[in-house]
């Protein structure tokens, strides 16, 4: 089972009230030195058999369709996952 | 002179638009967002609530329900749509309005009595105000914060497509205090507020919401 990882965040030039609160609480946990967080959203797509271009591309597509909206948002990053890589989706449901 | 109000999976305000449907003379009819029919419906609300849970992006999933091909090829031909809130969003997200909503600059849920400034009286929505009357509705969310890019908005102001503006105060940090736009040729009106909570006495800030619905309906009478 091979998986490819789509990676959005919000344009630059868009406010992140998340990450403008998640920034609010780390120095809490006395990390003080950090100006800014930006937080996105990262999706784990599964496909049965190796990854191949035609899945690559179908990702794309994806990620320019539904995962993003390319008022507020930029598809930064489709790759695939490689087993060196340290981030892992848990291998759940039908066919894992 | 019927006006049909979708209902989505998470949608909650739908009873209450079509409430407000009735309360202005007109008659509601339920549409289902799996069923990709407008049913002849004369007009359609998009109402507020959070469909699909508001995962992904507020309005995302629900922008590919099938009842949504339907509207889109609809409100390009002209039928009235309105979207309230939520409705608001999907319609960005169906790109039949311009911009974009995210998460209100205070990160919290707000629900208030919001004064609107009418900046276009000329949509198929608000064509019962006088320009710039200002109107009293509900405000009530999360996600509230219009945004777009500088040449949109510009845009938006130069053809007078503002359709709605924050008074007073910004409540959630939208462009230009923007709340509600409509498309260049007016039928598709986009708003944040909740006219359909301030139709009857004694519930919510006054009457004002009656307006938006009884515009549309004149509309569809005239045509």
């Amino acid at each position: 089972m091979g998986r490819i990882v789509v990676d959005v965040m919000l344009k630059p030039e868009i406010l992140d009230p998340q990450g403008q609160a998640v920034r609010g609480a780390l120095p809490r946990l006395g990390l003080d030195q950090f100006t800014d967080v930006r937080q996105g959203k990262r999706f784990v797509l599964s496909v049965d058999g190796e990854v191949t271009e035609t899945h690559l591309a179908s990702a794309r597509e994806a990620a320019e369709t539904l995962l993003s909206n390319p008022v507020i948002e930029d598809v930064v990053n489709v790759h695939e996952l490689t087993t060196d890589e340290p981030e892992q989706a848990p291998i759940t449901g039908a066919g894992a | 002179m019927k006006i049909g109000v979708i209902t989505f999976p998470g949608s909650l305000d739908d009873a209450d638009a079509r409430r407000a449907v009735r309360i202005a003379g007109g008659e509601p009819l339920a549409l289902w967002h799996g069923d990709a029919d407008l049913h002849s419906v004369d007009a359609v609300v998009i109402p507020g609530g959070f469909s699909y849970g508001d995962y992904l992006r507020a309005g995302a999933i629900a922008r590919f329900a099938p009842v949504m091909g339907e509207v889109i090829t609809a409100a390009k031909g002209g039928l009235p749509v309105l979207g309230i809130c939520n409705g608001f969003q999907i319609l960005t997200e169906c790109h039949l309005l311009p911009g974009s909503m995210i998460q209100n600059d205070h990160r919290r849920f707000l629900c208030r009595d919001q004064v609107l400034r009418v900046e276009n009286a000329a949509t198929a929505w608000t064509t019962g105000f006088e320009a710039d009357q200002e109107i009293t509705v509900v405000l009530k969310n999360q996600d509230g914060q219009f945004v777009a890019d500088r040449e949109t908005l510009d845009r938006l102001e130069g053809e007078g497509q503002v359709a709605f503006r924050y008074v007073g105060v910004n409540p959630n940090g939208s462009s230009r205090d923007i709340a509600g736009i409509s498309n260049e040729r007016g039928n598709v009106v986009g708003l944040m507020p909740h006219p359909e909570h301030a139709v009857e006495e004694g519930f919510g800030p006054g009457l004002d919401g009656r307006t938006v619905f009884t515009s549309v309906l004149e509309q569809v009478v005239s045509a």
